[in-house]
């Protein structure tokens, strides 16, 4: 591939002023249980070329999985540099990068013999524990490969290895249905299913009873799954360098400014050492960085690309990525920094809430408001500081801005949601809900 | 490169050699442009090709699969996955009988994406972000287009050799105004199987989209509560296909006893208004075909019938494993992935009450119409409105903040009490299902009316 890189390299510099080369390979071996059997193990090759150029001061830009096919990609990428957005920015030349280790080669040594152990392992641990339970499970390796060159001088690559393990368990009554799952996942291989098959055993044993909340406002835990499934992504939206740039994000003008809770701190990090997350740069050759968004309750920076700074006035803070066409700024790792309030102690406090773990829809909605609304899929009631059972049809709503501007305490309990996302629970002492 | 046609020719003769139960490829050549606007300058532009297949094979009832961008090597990717298919199956193969079929399909292409200049695309865009600038107080605003023209070759080792060509195009925008803190945003999708006229012409929409994002900053939230809710064809639409859609798709069901319990055959679902349907032969919408990926052809199938289930989606694992007939719904959406048992073009059949009748004794109900996105744990659903106003003494009457709407499936069904006579087939958006998302489909619906439905607000 690297040889394909810079003979493309090379041709495309003859015809535009600037020219980049992506590439990507990958090799992903997925382990499937369904219904508590072992049902399909898959193979997955892949592969991508992408050129980007400057032609006549705008950007074309063409991919491809054919690296062999040049004439095609220098044609399509000329092609759409007629209409292309204007050239903004430069390409950055070659660049120092932070040591991030992300390839651990002993992921891919495991074997698919063990691979199939492990969900069977985890499927006998779940129906040990719940007979009824049914499981669908999946273990995964990968394998990923990322190449950058410029015409700037750039010229940088990387391994990336990912493991990854999961399990969800359904158990139905009637027409009643209980969705309980956890998942882990790594750079390095995962062979210890406890973790992951006790969080799933506990929500079992808090859903084994059912419990009634009557509508109106009460307090609230969101479990790090719960952060996950409402509150993150109008975040992640807000913090993201294009909706500033737009005038959409409400937190636009806030930087410097109270507008959170001061228990509060977030920062988004592409350098923790072997997490699926990490990178040494971003999918345009900028180093990664630890990048402050939350300070004290306080918006700190927004996340950019190249393009996106350089129409901001900004500079790139290494947080572009591509999901097969041009790179646009993404979070790469959100770390919500733990508290220190213990979970008991939060829910002990409660004389009468919620515990949310799933929200079913929250971000449907209008996110960039920072509305949420949503069926709460898996939660609990809590009464007299304890968790009282599962509840049913019942729906909360309420908006991130405001329920993070007041938080009652955050947990010492953070924990990896899909391995992108670090977060502790959070308590809220007052959420609207609506219940038949 | 090779031809993907001379490598099937190829690969047909060495799959009805090889010794798995069953084992099957697909190949497919595909060519998209995309162009993307956000506020108010031109975001992106670019092409894209894409060449790949698959080996996807059956050994006692474990499936092995391999997916790959390169054509060479194909023996080795046939025994890998045969080897994947032995370790993985423990049991007994059983898959509906399918008559072979050699066809070639060229699709009712009406205008082929690759035939229509990028200068043409970009103009009947930059119509539109000049319509939705027009608005005042507009904070920003996103237009995306995409385009696709594929070729998808299929065989299996019983016979089955099946060219295919699919071209689609899909279009979405939005307009997101701001006042302060505030921000509301308005959006419409849509997407047509191979018509690109389907996305022109639209610039009364646009404009009123647009205006409708500036209107919703001034609009008052709904209470959240219990409401009779009328929803417009679109947001049933969306409704049918995710509460009861996604529960007729028998690979959910077929190795869960308790599913199958509750999804018996024959039992009542809703009122005898209530007739459901779901079927790629329907013609000329984003979900039909003319054979699935499994070279299945492609049927209509009734779910519900008269307010009974009748029927449900099925691939031809899932048929032969519940002794249903197989209903050509395997689908997959891209060679990267095997087929799973997928809707096509679903929709509640229109009956007879107008509009007005429908909303006519409602004293306080919400009138929810367009579509953000929807979702479904099977026994729950939630989905959200894009537009909604409120409906007091039989009337409509002022807007609200777009609404969330929520409940249990079955209930919600057995509360629709009014089917209207306007069917319409929303063709925007796309299905999500393990990892495969947008898979084009439809969905539609005439008005109905819910009673006792969970409106999330205040």
């Amino acid at each position: 591939m690297q040889d394909l890189m810079q003979q493309l390299l090379a041709k495309a510099r003859k015809m535009a002023s600037a020219a980049e080369v992506f590439a990507f390979t990958s090799e992903e071996t997925p382990v499937q249980f369904e219904a508590n059997r072992l049902k399909s193990l898959q193979s997955k090759e892949s592969r991508s070329i992408s050129l980007r150029i400057v032609k006549n001061g705008r950007i074309g830009f063409a991919s491809s999985n054919r690296p062999e096919d040049m004439e095609g990609l220098m044609q399509a990428a000329s092609e759409t540099a007629q209409f292309g957005a204007e050239a903004v920015f430069e390409l950055p030349a070659s660049g120092v990068f932070p040591p991030v280790e992300t390839y651990d080669p002993q992921v891919e040594a495991i074997a698919l013999e063990k691979m199939v152990g492990l969900g069977k392992e985890m499927i006998d641990s779940l129906t040990g524990h719940s007979p009824e339970i049914l499981c669908e499970a999946g273990i995964s390796k990968s394998k990923i490969c990322i190449s950058i060159m410029n015409s700037h001088g750039l010229e940088t690559s990387y391994k990336k290895s990912a493991f990854g393990l999961g399990v969800e368990g359904t158990i139905i009554h009637g027409s009643d249905m209980l969705f309980v799952g956890d998942n882990q996942s790594s750079c390095h291989p995962l062979l210890d299913i406890t973790e992951v098959v006790e969080r799933v055993k506990l929500r079992l044993e808090w859903a084994k009873t059912q419990a009634r909340v009557i509508t109106g406002k009460m307090a609230a835990i969101f479990t790090p799954d719960g952060m996950a499934s409402a509150i993150i992504a109008p975040i992640m939206a807000a913090f993201n360098g294009k909706t500033v740039l737009e005038g959409a994000s409400p937190l636009g003008n806030k930087l410097g400014q109270t507008v959170f809770d001061k228990k509060l701190n977030l920062y988004d990090d592409a350098t923790i050492t072997f997490q699926p997350g990490s990178r040494p740069c971003d999918d345009e050759g900028v180093a990664s960085r630890r990048l402050p968004l939350i300070e004290e309750g306080i918006p700190r920076n927004f996340f950019y690309d190249l393009r996106t700074a350089a129409l901001a006035h900004k500079q790139s803070t290494g947080h572009a990525s591509r999901g097969g066409g041009l790179p646009s700024p993404s979070p790469t790792t959100f770390v919500v920094q733990p508290g220190n309030t213990p979970f008991e102690t939060m829910l002990a406090d409660i004389k009468e809430g919620l515990l949310i773990e799933h929200v079913m829809g929250a971000t449907q909605g209008n996110i960039l408001g920072g509305d949420f609304s949503g069926n709460v899929l898996l939660g609990y009631k809590i009464e007299n500081g304890r968790i009282a059972g599962r509840v049913k049809d019942t729906m909360v709503f309420g908006n991130v801005y405001r329920l993070l501007a007041d938080i009652a305490g955050v947990g010492n309990d953070a924990r990896w949601v899909g391995g992108r996302l670090y977060v502790p629970s959070i308590y809220c002492p007052s959420l609207s809900v609506a219940s038949k | 490169m090779p031809h993907i046609e001379d490598v099937a020719k190829d690969l047909a003769s060495k799959l009805r050699e090889h010794k798995a139960d069953y084992i099957e490829a697909h190949l497919e050549d595909s060519l998209s442009s995309y162009i993307s606007y956000r506020g108010r300058v031109l975001e992106s532009i670019g092409k894209s090709a894409s060449t790949g297949g698959n080996i996807r094979a059956l050994v006692r009832g474990g499936w092995g699969f391999v997916s790959f961008n390169s054509l060479d090597r194909l023996d080795e990717r046939i025994e890998l996955a045969i080897q994947q298919a032995e370790i993985a199956g423990k049991g007994e193969s059983r898959l509906a009988e399918v008559p072979p079929v050699v066809d070639k399909v060229s699709a009712p292409i009406k205008s082929n994406p690759e035939n229509i200049p990028l200068a043409e695309k970009k103009e009947l865009l930059d119509g539109y972000h000049a319509l939705i600038w027009k608005t005042p107080k507009l904070k920003t605003s996103t237009i995306g287009y995409g385009d696709i023209y594929k070729k998808i070759l299929y065989v299996n080792s019983e016979g089955s050799f099946i060219q295919q060509e699919r071209a689609d195009f899909n279009l979405g925008l939005s307009a997101i105004a701001s006042d302060g803190n505030d921000v509301q945003q308005a959006n419409m999708s849509l997407g047509s199987l191979g018509d690109f006229s389907a996305l022109q012409k639209l610039d009364e929409k646009v404009t009123e989209m647009s205006q409708r994002a500036l209107a919703l900053l001034t609009a008052p939230r709904a209470k959240g509560s219990e409401y009779t809710v009328v929803l417009d064809p679109i947001l049933a639409g969306v409704f049918v296909h995710e509460a009861f859609g996604h529960l007729s798709e028998a690979d959910f069901v077929y190795e869960n006893d308790r599913m199958r319990e509750l999804m018996v055959l024959g039992k009542k679902f809703g009122g005898p208004q209530l007739t459901i349907v779901d079927g790629a032969a329907v013609p000329g919408l984003r979900g039909s075909y003319k054979y699935d990926d499994e070279g299945t052809p492609a049927s209509k199938t009734y779910l519900i019938k008269e307010g009974v289930l009748v029927g449900r989606l099925h691939s031809r694992e899932t048929a032969a494993k519940m002794g249903e007939k197989p209903t050509g719904n395997a689908r997959a959406i891209n060679f990267r992935f095997p087929p799973i048992v997928r809707m096509t073009n679903t929709y509640i059949e229109p009956r007879d009450v107008s509009f007005t009748d429908m909303i006519a004794e409602i004293k306080e109900g919400v009138y929810a119409k367009n579509w953000y996105g929807g979702t479904t744990s099977m026994e729950m659903f939630t989905f959200s409105a894009g537009e909604a106003y409120m409906i007091r003494n039989g009337k409509i009457a002022e807007l609200v903040r777009p609404v969330v709407l929520t409940g249990n499936v079955f209930n919600t069904l057995l509360n629709i009490d009014a089917i209207g006579n306007d069917l319409d087939m929303n063709q925007g958006g796309g299905c999500g299902k393990s990892g495969q998302s947008p898979l084009p489909v439809s969905n539609g619906s005439p008005h109905i009316r819910i009673q006792k439905c969970l409106v999330g607000g205040k």
